[in-house]
């Protein structure tokens, strides 16, 4: 490098150190704002709230990973013998339930992009934060009733809710457990006004729209679908309580009612509540890929208008979940071009994902790992989408371990790896300390491996016919659920590992700087971690995002 | 700007706060609107099952106090407008007067359909709890029923908290908390209030009008 651009570095490395030296003398840093437990609880700053989420997330995310635990220890013999029939249909609700509305809705939306929202767009706070604390409030209310349900004795529906089941059939704690997933709704909606808002209101001088790091755009598509489908699901569970209650049987076919109509008002929430775990989770990809390149993004508007596509489309592809319901042979062939047409701007983001790296300086740390995992099991997981999109071949492959695998490629395989990679790539600034870089590769590796030995098993079984929700099956699909099983051990490791030396970093981990990776975005421009009021002076923005090469070229 | 409104932390001046509560207002409408969308085609789908069985169940509902409380609600939304015009233009004893108004109004409203629950439980309409209902379509019309006090029950708690909105904007006026600078409160409330009229203005022609041609 040219003696000049060295020199310019120094002045610039300089400023950043003046600026957050300057800061922590006169405002301490948003962990030391406060140390009781009631200015945790009380704290209306995004951050604080962040770190309230991501505690609460990971402590269901153990609770329904117990319960998966549990089903897939039943699963390594094919026998029925460690649990009951009934146990084993409680295991998989309480599974469901709680990592689909406890943990993988929340997750990236309510930790990173609370934390990182004002931050990247050079805001002091969200728009409304006491509405921010009422949503984890809320949250908690919700976990709390849902708890409650499993603890007096369980939920055997499935994470569904299906009609007439649900309403007529089963002798269960529907209510208990759908109650907390309407409460834990409004979280949501809270959430998504809150974002909606503050990106479109709170954005620092110069910060454009089309300047604004993917990760904003991601959190904007997924707080659309937030505030427009979680109420369509709020009201829906709101008829089953009351047709258990008062027996309106709306649901009901046996009182005039129609079972199907609640197929189709729960898969209108919750078609587009996959996008709501994926969208975010591309939006983290955006970010570490091109940090870890040295390179920005490969088209940035049409990945952009990719997140906003999926969102929308996401909207009208909720009959592919009912191909076998018997709703009309027209709307199933409508559904299915529709669900093909979300795979062309998922396609757009996978190709400019590759495209980024392409003669980029890639770097193989602990986020880049969790990243490109990332791609390539979201890209299985889209293209087995496309299987079950097809009328004729979801006939087939409907209701098995086919659909099983498809779904967690996309929530575990893209979603939490993703959110691990978000974990480990914002980890300096949430806290301020680097964690053990040997440990989180090794981790991140460990937990690829375990993925796919865990899942890829389970495409196998389901093309080969063995359906989900049994706890028993015939002998020759053994081998591949003993692999299944033996994979869900190892992955369990991979999942455990993050919590030792993450903890081990808080203690004894080395002081990050502002900007360990040297990564763009405004969030790396304040201290780490973060003074109480994100930055000493709000940022003007100049440049477009993601000036990785180009700030480079001008230095030289 | 000027010294009586007061900027939180996070804004950079009065203009960005209430440029943010209003967006954020719109976007909180539209996903009521989505909530109460739930209802109108729980509504209709199960109308099309079951049309004779409606067409005898919204002859039982009171069209004579349904279309009062129409007027009393529609009336409502006026005397809000004119709370909000009066606040915007600082004409304080006006903007209460309209507030106390609007308030007085939807307890009208609210009066009125718990009449109107009070004469349905007297004839037997409420399932789940007295349904004595024995002509024809007997199930559908539990079904209509069913629905009937679904949205208007959800409406009501939406009416319920409208008025508590209200009083507190009524209260807050007398206590000269707003001026032709600030009057974000009573531009929100109104909005709000406009919605859950809106939400009656669709369900009063589908209970009460439906069948009576």
């Amino acid at each position: 490098m040219h003696p000049r651009g060295r020199f310019d570095e120094r002045v610039l490395d300089r400023r950043v150190h003046a600026m957050s030296t300057a800061s922590v003398p006169l405002r301490s840093n948003y962990l030391e704002a406060g140390f009781s437990l009631w200015s945790w609880l009380s704290s209306v700053d995004h951050k604080r709230i962040a770190v309230l989420y991501a505690i609460s997330i990971t402590l269901f995310f153990f609770a329904g990973g117990a319960a998966a635990t549990l089903i897939r220890l039943e699963l390594v013999t094919p026998a029925g013998d460690l649990v009951s029939a009934e146990t084993y249909n409680k295991l998989f609700t309480m599974h469901g339930v709680i990592m689909v509305w406890f943990f993988l809705i929340p997750s990236i939306p309510s930790t990173f992009g609370n934390f990182l929202l004002p931050l990247m767009i050079g805001a002091r706070d969200l728009a409304f934060p006491r509405l921010n604390l009422a949503s984890w409030y809320l949250y908690v209310l919700g976990g709390l009733f849902t708890v409650g349900a499993l603890v007096a004795g369980g939920v055997d529906t499935g994470w569904t809710f299906y009609t007439p089941f649900s309403t007529m059939f089963s002798n269960t704690h529907v209510i208990a457990a759908v109650t907390g997933v309407f409460v834990v709704g409004f979280s949501s909606i809270l959430t998504g006004v809150n974002f909606i808002v503050t990106i479109h209101r709170m954005r620092a001088p110069g910060m454009t729209w089309f300047r604004l790091p993917l990760f904003v755009w991601a959190m904007y598509a997924t707080s659309i679908i937030f505030v427009l489908a979680t109420p369509v699901l709020a009201m829906t569970l709101f008829l089953i309580a009351i047709e258990r209650f008062f027996g309106v049987g709306v649901f009901d076919p046996a009182l005039g009612g129609d079972p199907l109509l609640f197929q189709h008002l729960f898969w209108f929430y919750s078609h587009p509540a996959v996008y709501v775990m994926i969208l975010p989770a591309m939006g983290v990809a955006s970010e570490i890929i091109t940090c870890f390149s040295r390179k920005s993004i490969f088209a940035y508007r049409s990945m952009a208008f990719a997140v906003l596509a999926i969102a929308i489309i996401g909207f009208v592809v909720w009959g592919h979940h009912m191909f076998v319901s018997g709703q009309s042979i027209y709307a199933g062939m409508v559904f299915s071009i529709l669900t093909f047409l979300v795979a062309i701007p998922s396609a757009i983001k996978v190709f400019n994902w590759t495209a980024t790296l392409y003669k980029g300086s890639i770097r193989f740390d602990a986020p880049m790992l969790y990243a490109l995992g990332f791609v390539g099991l979201f890209t299985v997981g889209g293209m087995t989408g496309l299987f079950l999109a097809s009328l004729a071949l979801d006939v087939h492959l409907h209701d098995t371990y086919f659909v099983i695998a498809h779904f967690h490629y996309i929530m575990v395989g893209g979603a939490v790896m993703a959110f691990l990679g978000a974990v480990h790539f914002w980890w300096p600034k949430i806290t301020g300390r680097l964690y053990s870089d040997w440990w989180a590769r090794a981790a991140a590796i460990v937990v690829f491996v375990g993925f796919n030995l865990t899942f890829f098993p389970q495409f196998l079984l389901g093309y080969l016919g063995m359906p989900r929700r049994y706890h028993a099956y015939p002998p020759e699909f053994a081998v591949l659920n003993v692999l299944s099983s033996a994979g869900a051990a190892v992955l369990a490791i991979g999942y455990l590992l993050p919590l030792v030396y993450l903890a081990w970093s808080l203690r004894y981990g080395a002081r990050a700087g502002p900007n360990p990776w040297d990564a763009k975005g405004l969030e790396w421009l304040t201290a780490s971690p973060p003074p109480v009021e994100n930055f000493t002076t709000i940022p003007v923005v100049t440049e477009p995002p993601y000036a990785y090469g180009e700030a480079e070229r001008v230095h030289d | 700007m000027t010294s009586s409104v007061i900027v939180a932390r996070q804004f950079d001046d009065s203009d960005q706060q209430r440029q943010a509560a209003d967006l954020g207002i719109w976007v909180f409408l539209a996903s009521e609107i989505l909530f109460f969308g739930v209802l109108f085609l729980a509504y209709t789908v199960t109308r099309l099952h079951h049309p004779e069985a409606f067409a005898t169940a919204s002859r039982q509902t009171d069209v004579a106090l349904g279309s009062i409380n129409t007027g009393v609600l529609l009336t409502s939304s006026l005397t809000m407008a004119l709370a909000v015009r009066a606040t915007k233009l600082g004409v304080r004893r006006a903007a209460i007067v309209f507030l106390c108004a609007t308030a007085m109004l939807g307890l009208v409203f609210v009066a009125i359909k718990g009449t109107e629950y009070r004469h349905d439980y007297v004839a037997g309409l409420v399932p789940g709890l007295r349904f004595s209902f024995a002509g024809p379509h007997a199930g559908g019309v539990e079904l209509f029923f069913g629905l009937y006090f679904l949205m208007t029950g959800v409406h009501v708690l939406h009416m319920l908290v409208g008025l508590g909105v209200v009083g507190t904007l009524a209260m807050r006026a007398a206590r000269k908390a707003f001026t032709p600078e600030y009057f974000t409160p009573v531009e929100l409330g109104g909005l709000y209030w406009h919605l859950v009229d809106i939400v009656w203005i669709f369900l009063y022609p589908l209970l009460y009008l439906v069948s009576r041609t």
